[in-house]
């Protein structure tokens, strides 16, 4: 059989390593699926991305640290013997006789499908601080857990402004949180489990609120080391809250983004959090060899989660000009005036014309296409502070409830990994070898006028189909 | 030709600017697409448009510094391009390429590694130089779709998304109509700029277009500090740094795929990102440490020789198959096809050479007997 030596199959090399279970995270669901697998006689590497680098905390990745560490963070030593201390279920991992990779994060995970038959099989991209690598297994156990839902309000770009699971993870497992008096938005199981957490790390809890009891936040105000008060909108009028932190509480969202991305089949289940992998009952994604336990495979809440969601969004936001994107600074506004970004600098009465409302005249609302146009959710974080709240928010502009609200893809890697880190420094030869700009195809780029005459031979000697373009 | 309503089927980038051209003229056009505009590679792609070897590419070059103005939304072009070396063997084939461009008239220098910094300051000070184009340039992929799809709408055309197109209905020799999943439409010309649909709508009235499908990839950085020069290829690699500062990149290479009737069912990217990672951190390790925030895949539709076809096929059918340089060329494709339609020839460009017929003699295993088939 004649192969195309440009094309992309056995160009990459066997991963690096082979386990039998590859568990991805390891929180109370990741480590007890290791440690069950590892009884079971299988060979079990589990893998944490914690602690995390201090830029990704500062990014807000992969949690919604709102700039709330102390310095502790920038010592990775004491950091992970902090989170050995706070999670002693690694301990009887590793005597357990499994692989425990800390401060290892998994950006990418790929299973041969159709249109995606090029692969060494069945692998993941795992990356330290140092280099990335793949790692091929028989089976995959993805415990990713939960990330914060995000919702802007005016005033929230202030340091202090950050999730639950962020600053869980910040008292609990890092011992590393900056903060001594905070807000609490939200009022469900979330923000009463954030309140007792407050409660016993000795931090005060100025006041929770619940966009039902008709409370919102008006503004937060800052200085120099972040959010000083909130300005709440309540029934009574305006009330001012002095505090350092506003923890949103509202909800969580299941951390789906590697099995997004892998192709996964997902569903929308309020119940569970919004989008969740369709499981099996032992797990089983649509994914062969692919499983999914604990927070990511759903969060469990009230049936109108969803919509309870909206209801803040649409409180929080109530100013056009609140930035609902804070990496790349779009305001509702920009986003449902579907307008370009300001340092564009266009001033076309065509464009400033367009609106959501002209888009949707062309059918329903699609995320991708507006956070190209918009840049919303194209930043640093990855979209992880607005994602959500951006389709709220478009949802709510074309009449669709919360549960239809668009959904926009994820993409490898889904962590922002350094071009140095992510780099294959040890490529195959037929890599090499086989690299072209484009296609590679001999007669693609011989000029249109020598086409046909005794040139072409020569430019086709020459150029080899390689383009350079 | 007396025409009154004009289907094109394909919002894409081709497509698009087609209708957006036989608008312009005052014809009546809709253009019907399976999703929404520009969601396959018109709005996948690395942005590039310096097409050289084109015989669009003179009045490309024409419109596209007008194109903003004349359309009245952004599409984020820039001028210019420089490809660096790494390898002798790299400058020795940039040198060649310099010297095919100025042959056709097209301005290219030799710039040494000070001159390449200068234009790109992220570039490797230990490069050895390269060619700096004078033409050329690069644009927005989504932005530009999106442009001409307001600029079809602002002068009446009809854009419909969510239709697909099912089959060319035909009756003798003249196409009628589409077929669509919403009903029949009825035409007296038919423009397909679909992409990898376009050979399954094509044998719908017994006309044979060989093409094969690959999926290529591409990753984007956070931003960095705007260079002079935004268009900066070599290394193996084209891209550019947008206007917000992230560099957006590719190369490498593809999947062929077997892609069904209705189109591709997934875009995945795969660990191809290091590669690309490696050759951009090499190209410019002034960025190595700038972060990766995604991937992206588009599919590509190629002919047997890599070149378009741009034709009027079957009376009242034009095709416009780009084989992965539709993006920069589009504002002379979308010309081209609107004179092809409308007055039969193109008025600026000889595109003899892009007719269909030349694959007459095509043998049915072309696809195999040069490996492009899907990997088992």
């Amino acid at each position: 059989m004649i192969r195309d030596v440009h094309a992309l199959d056995g160009k990459f090399a066997p991963p690096e390593r082979h386990v039998e279970v590859l568990v991805i995270g390891a929180g109370p669901a990741g480590t007890e699926a290791a440690i069950v697998a590892a009884l079971g006689g299988a060979e079990v590497m589990l893998i944490d991305e914690n602690p995390v680098a201090p830029d990704l905390m500062r990014a807000d990745v992969p949690l919604y640290f709102g700039g709330r560490m102390t310095g502790a963070v920038d010592r990775p030593d004491r950091m992970i013997e902090t989170l050995l201390a706070a999670n002693p279920a690694l301990a009887e991992a590793f005597d357990a006789g499994i692989e425990v990779l800390l401060g290892t994060t998994a950006w990418g995970l790929y299973v041969p499908q159709p249109g995606l038959a090029a692969l060494p099989g069945s692998v993941v991209g795992l990356a330290d601080a140092e280099r990335s690598w793949l790692v091929g297994f028989d089976r995959c156990i993805v415990a990713a857990g939960a990330r914060d839902l995000a919702l802007g309000f005016p005033g929230w770009e202030h340091p202090g402004v950050m999730g639950a699971q962020g600053f869980h993870a910040l008292v609990e497992h890092y011992g590393a949180f900056d903060g001594r008096r905070m807000l609490i938005v939200g009022s469900g199981e979330l923000a009463v489990a954030t309140a007792r957490l407050a409660e016993k790390h000795g931090i005060d809890v100025a006041a929770m609120i619940e966009v039902r009891d008709g409370q919102s936040i008006a503004r937060v105000e800052g200085g120099l080391h972040g959010v000083e008060r909130v300005v709440l909108r309540t029934p009574a009028g305006e009330r001012v809250i002095e505090c350092d932190t506003v923890c949103l509480a509202v909800g969580a969202v299941p951390a789906i983004e590697l099995l997004a991305a892998a192709g996964a089949r997902l569903t929308v289940d309020p119940a569970r959090g919004g989008h969740v992998p369709v499981c099996a009952a032992d797990g089983a994604t649509s994914l062969p060899g692919v499983f999914a336990v604990g927070d990511c495979a759903g969060v469990a809440g009230p049936p109108d989660t969803l919509d309870h969601r909206a209801e803040w969004s649409a409180a929080l936001t109530a100013d056009p000009a609140t930035i609902v994107c804070l990496c790349e600074e779009v305001t509702r506004a920009d986003l449902t005036g579907v307008q370009p970004p300001a340092y564009l600098g266009v001033r076309s009465t065509a464009m400033a014309a367009r609106s959501l409302c002209s888009l949707l005249a062309d059918g329903p609302p699609d995320q991708d296409q507006i956070k190209r146009l918009t840049r919303a959710g194209m930043g640093l974080c990855q979209g992880r502070r607005c994602r959500e709240q951006v389709a709220l928010i478009l949802a709510a502009e074309a009449g669709l409830a919360a549960a239809e609200a668009p959904f926009t893809g994820y993409r490898a890697p889904v962590r922002p990994l350094p071009l140095a880190v992510l780099a294959d420094w040890a490529e195959t030869a037929e890599m090499s070898a086989g690299w072209d700009v484009w296609f590679g195809i001999p007669d693609q780029w011989i000029p249109y006028a020598d086409i046909g005459t005794d040139r072409e031979a020569a430019h086709r000697a020459a150029l080899g189909g390689n383009m350079h373009l | 030709m007396a025409t009154s309503h004009i289907i094109v089927v394909g919002a894409g980038v081709t497509g698009l600017s087609a209708a957006w051209w036989l608008a312009k003229s005052g014809v009546a056009v809709t253009v019907i697409d399976k999703g929404v505009v520009g969601w396959e590679a018109s709005s996948r792609n690395g942005g590039g448009a310096s097409h050289y070897h084109s015989p669009l590419f003179a009045e490309e070059q024409r419109l596209w510094p007008l194109l903003d103005d004349m359309l009245g939304y952004p599409t984020e072009y820039r001028r210019g391009r420089v490809i660096v070396a790494l390898t002798p063997a790299q400058l020795a084939h940039y040198h060649y390429m310099a010297a095919m461009f100025t042959a056709q008239g097209f301005r290219a220098d030799h710039i040494d590694s000070a001159q390449a910094i200068e234009l790109a300051p992220l570039v490797n000070p230990a490069s050895l130089g390269g060619i700096r184009l004078h033409f050329g340039g690069h644009a927005n992929p989504q932005r530009t779709v999106q442009a001409y799809a307001w600029a079809t709408q602002d002068l009446g055309g009809r854009i419909l998304q969510h239709t697909p197109a099912l089959r060319l209905v035909a009756h003798g020799d003249r196409v009628t109509g589409v077929e669509t999943a919403r009903g029949p439409i009825e035409a007296d010309a038919v423009v397909v700029a679909a992409g990898p649909q376009t050979a399954g709508l094509l044998a719908s009235v017994g006309i044979t277009l060989p093409l094969s499908h690959a999926r290529a990839e591409m990753i984007v950085t956070e931003p960095a500090p705007l260079m002079p020069m935004g268009g900066v290829d070599g290394n193996g690699l084209y891209g550019r740094q947008t206007l917000r500062g992230n560099l957006a990149y590719g190369g490498g290479p593809h999947e062929w795929l077997d892609v069904a009737a209705d189109g591709p069912a997934t875009r995945p990217t795969s660990p191809l990102s290091r590669n690309l990672a490696r050759r951009v951190a090499e190209l410019l390790p002034a960025a190595a440490s700038l972060r990766v925030l995604r991937s992206w895949a588009g599919v590509v539709e190629t002919t047997p020789d890599g070149r378009p076809v741009i034709d009027t096929v079957h009376g009242n059918v034009t095709v416009a198959v780009m084989s992965g340089v539709g993006f920069g060329l589009s504002p002379a494709t979308g010309h081209a096809v609107r004179d092809l339609v409308l007055d039969g020839h193109c008025s600026f460009a000889d595109l003899g050479k892009l007719r269909l017929d030349r694959f007459a003699g095509l043998a049915d295993d072309w696809r195999a007997a040069r490996g492009w088939t899907a990997a088992a």
